[in-house]
């Protein structure tokens, strides 16, 4: 049996409730709410910095949920990739303007109406997005299947996603040259 | 995509058959991270309220609240503007952390995958090292120019 | 973890009168619990080896007074930073100065719940444990960015910057020269990375080749520097930049700092010793993976941490700071490149050696790698 079983309290003897069915649904609402919390306090934060490090909340939060369905591959390399990784640059972006004592949401908006239809717009793409999209319903298999190999097998067969895999090695190659430019800048006087 | 499957043949079942990317691995041996991550949590927290119950507190004074500054007052503020370099370390960070994390599946796969899928990888790995090269010619982790 | 637990209520009576769920869900908190409790008081006794190492390298004794050699020592040193006074400087931002310190102590000390201490003496076995160490310690560089951002103090904004783009940098080399181990392995599960070095010496990752050789330095210079470790130790130089990031930092907050850092060399260590060095392999066929056998075993790992511990001490001894531009330049000019070479070659030595071949005797496999190296040149 699973441990996932953790509350799982079988004879009457003990007055503790089973809470095994339950489990994932609260761990989904724990994670859940990690994450919304977090986008919240970084869309809202007075300062940017902060922003920043709420933005931590909201990714640890996304990567849990990717945990719970089982794709601990992604999960990681979100954890990797986004905190340790995008979350610096932010940060040390923000260092770079030297802008970290500005307070933000002083001044109102100066065309509400625009950004409010753009919000709207791009939330209204979202939601039939995941309205159109078909979701697989599958019970969970029982024993551990590894899902790094099969990655590693999708990314090199060419009817999955041998193509996107080597243009995203060109984009990074592009962005590299990018990263190139900036450097070729601060030799200018 | 049709020509390069034809060019390159059929892959055969792979190590899942053609199980979705996204099956499960067992849940119970995420438990105990999870339960690791908050007694951590909770150890330094507590030690943290520990000390504070424990700690000697004596009043506070402006020369004792002062950020350090070798004894002298703080002259400036500390969050002054950054060098780009370490902007620059970062994007180099994350641009290569990204290729490591793609090369691992390949890693785990690579007994099982057919021996010529290699120069598919060697093309991956073989754009990325041209982009390593430029940057390095043109100096971006090269401190000491200035 | 599981499996540990059943044969364990499966050999005892009186576990299997309670229902399965309980003594699961105690299995894991006592486990983790131990394995925190362990980590810390090792964390505690290593500073204390590191006294005690110093102070032999410079001709002087070190800490000896608190019990037998010196031994309790770290238990001294713990009460009294419990006991000073908690200052935080009036230009700091709280929230994030307070949140710093508990972020840096998770990311050093919440990975040890992959690492296999024995044969089935792991809190979590999971089948990706090589990649969650490394994301685990990836926390640990916000938690320094934080640490020196909210001191609000020019020392440990300097500290913090240099240290995690130091930090970062390094991940790179380190990542890569795992991946090296996990393409031998085809695995990054770390008990079958360990299983699959049992036998004799020459089955030790570490001696797979010319490329495993290399890539077992190149794993244990970047883990130096992404330890900030001696001659890395720049970001936290006393005689330029006073303490660093946690400049500011006193009482049991820093201690919190101080523990994590000697923690994450356990860690590192620890790790190394399982991906090269046979984890609990004794160098000779010997099953060790029998309930009471696999102790022995964790003895054996434990001889092989301590060992890679004290030659991290000895290089401290030994060798003298490096300057932040040569940092710089050593990790994306020297050890970046040599790491991919070093993946690469491997991936042909596997190849050609063992997928094409059939696989080799210990012998065949240098032969190859030996082939590949000469190829390359």
């Amino acid at each position: 049996m699973s441990a996932l079983a953790l509350a799982a309290v079988g004879p009457a003897a003990l007055p503790i409730p089973d809470l095994t069915p339950h489990l994932p649904g609260i761990v989904f609402g724990g994670l859940a709410g990690v994450s919304v919390l977090g986008a919240i306090g970084a869309a809202t934060a007075p300062r940017i910095v902060h922003a920043a490090f709420c933005l931590l909340a909201a990714l640890f939060g996304v990567a849990g949920l990717y945990f719970l369905l089982g794709a601990d591959f992604v999960a990681l390399g979100q954890v990797i990739v986004y905190v340790g990784g995008i979350l610096v640059l932010l940060v040390f972006g923000v260092l770079l303007t030297g802008r970290t004592q500005v307070v933000l949401g002083q001044e109102g908006p100066r065309r509400p109406t625009g950004a409010i239809l753009a919000g709207a717009a791009v939330f209204l793409g979202l939601l039939l997005a995941i309205g159109g999209t078909r979701w697989p319903a599958q019970p969970r298999p029982a024993d551990p299947t590894p899902t790094t190999a099969p990655i590693g097998r999708a990314f090199l067969d060419p009817d999955q996603f041998l193509v996107p895999f080597e243009v995203a090695s060109v984009l990074l190659l592009a962005a590299l040259v990018g990263a190139a430019y900036l450097a070729r800048r601060r030799r200018e006087p | 995509m049709s020509v390069l499957s034809s060019l390159v043949g059929p892959l055969g079942p792979g190590p899942l058959g053609a199980a979705p990317l996204a099956a499960s691995a067992d849940m119970a041996e995420y438990v105990p991270v999870l339960v690791m991550l908050v007694f951590a949590l909770l150890f330094a927290a507590l030690n943290l309220g520990l000390s504070f119950v424990l700690g000697k507190k004596a009043p506070s004074n402006p020369v004792k609240d002062a950020a350090y500054e070798c004894g002298m007052p703080p002259l400036s503020e500390a969050h002054q503007r950054f060098s780009v370099k370490f902007y620059l370390v970062a994007i180099l960070f994350v641009l290569f952390d990204i290729e490591v994390v793609f090369l691992y599946p390949w890693a785990v796969y690579f007994q099982q995958m057919p021996a010529f899928l290699f120069f598919e990888m060697l093309l991956f790995i073989g754009i990325l090292l041209l982009g390593w090269w430029y940057v390095m010619r043109k100096g971006a982790v090269n401190w000491a120019r200035e | 973890m599981q499996q540990w637990l059943d044969d364990l209520i499966a050999g005892t009576a009186w576990l299997q009168a309670l229902p399965t769920g309980l003594v699961y869900t105690i299995g894991i908190l006592v486990a983790c619990k131990l394995i925190l409790l362990f980590s810390s008081l090792l964390a505690g006794e290593v500073v204390w080896l590191e006294r005690r190492v110093s102070g032999r390298m410079q001709a002087r004794i070190g800490p000896n007074r608190v019990g037998p050699q010196g031994l309790l020592q770290f238990l001294a040193d713990g009460v009294k930073l419990l006991s000073k006074e908690d200052v935080i400087p009036a230009t700091a931002d709280r929230p994030v100065f307070v949140l710093a310190p508990i972020l840096v102590y998770l990311g050093a000390f919440a990975a040890f719940c992959v690492i296999p201490f024995g044969y089935g003496l792991v809190a979590a076995d999971m089948n990706v444990g090589l990649f969650l160490v490394l994301a685990i310690t990836s926390i640990e560089v916000v938690g320094v960015i934080m640490a020196g951002w909210a001191s609000n103090s020019k020392w440990a904004v300097l500290g913090a910057m240099r240290e995690v783009a130091q930090m970062i940098s390094y991940e790179l080399p380190l990542g890569l020269s795992a991946l090296a181990i996990a393409l031998l392995a085809g695995t990054l599960n770390l008990t079958d990375i360990a299983l699959q070095q049992e036998g004799w010496l020459w089955n030790w990752y570490v001696f797979r080749g010319p490329f495993a050789f290399a890539a077992f330095f190149l794993f244990f210079t970047a883990a130096l520097a992404s330890l900030k470790r001696a001659p890395f130790d720049l970001p936290e130089a006393e005689s330029e930049l006073v303490a660093g990031f946690h400049t500011e930092y006193t009482g049991f907050r820093f201690a919190i700092f101080f523990l994590a850092e000697y923690s994450a060399m356990i860690l590192f260590s620890m790790l190394a010793a399982v991906l090269f060095l046979g984890g609990w392999s004794p160098g000779f066929p010997v099953d060790l993976t029998g309930p009471a056998a696999r102790w022995i075993g964790f003895g054996i790992l434990f001889a092989k941490t301590a060992f890679l511990l004290f030659v991290m001490i000895w290089v401290r001894w030994s060798l003298p700071r490096f300057r932040i531009d040569k940092v710089m330049y050593l990790c994306y000019k020297v050890l970046l490149p040599l790491s991919v070479v070093c993946v690469l070659g491997l991936s042909l030595q596997v190849l050609l050696g063992e997928v094409l071949w059939g696989d080799q005797s210990a012998f065949g496999r240098w032969l190859m790698g030996l082939g590949v190296h000469g190829g390359i040149r």
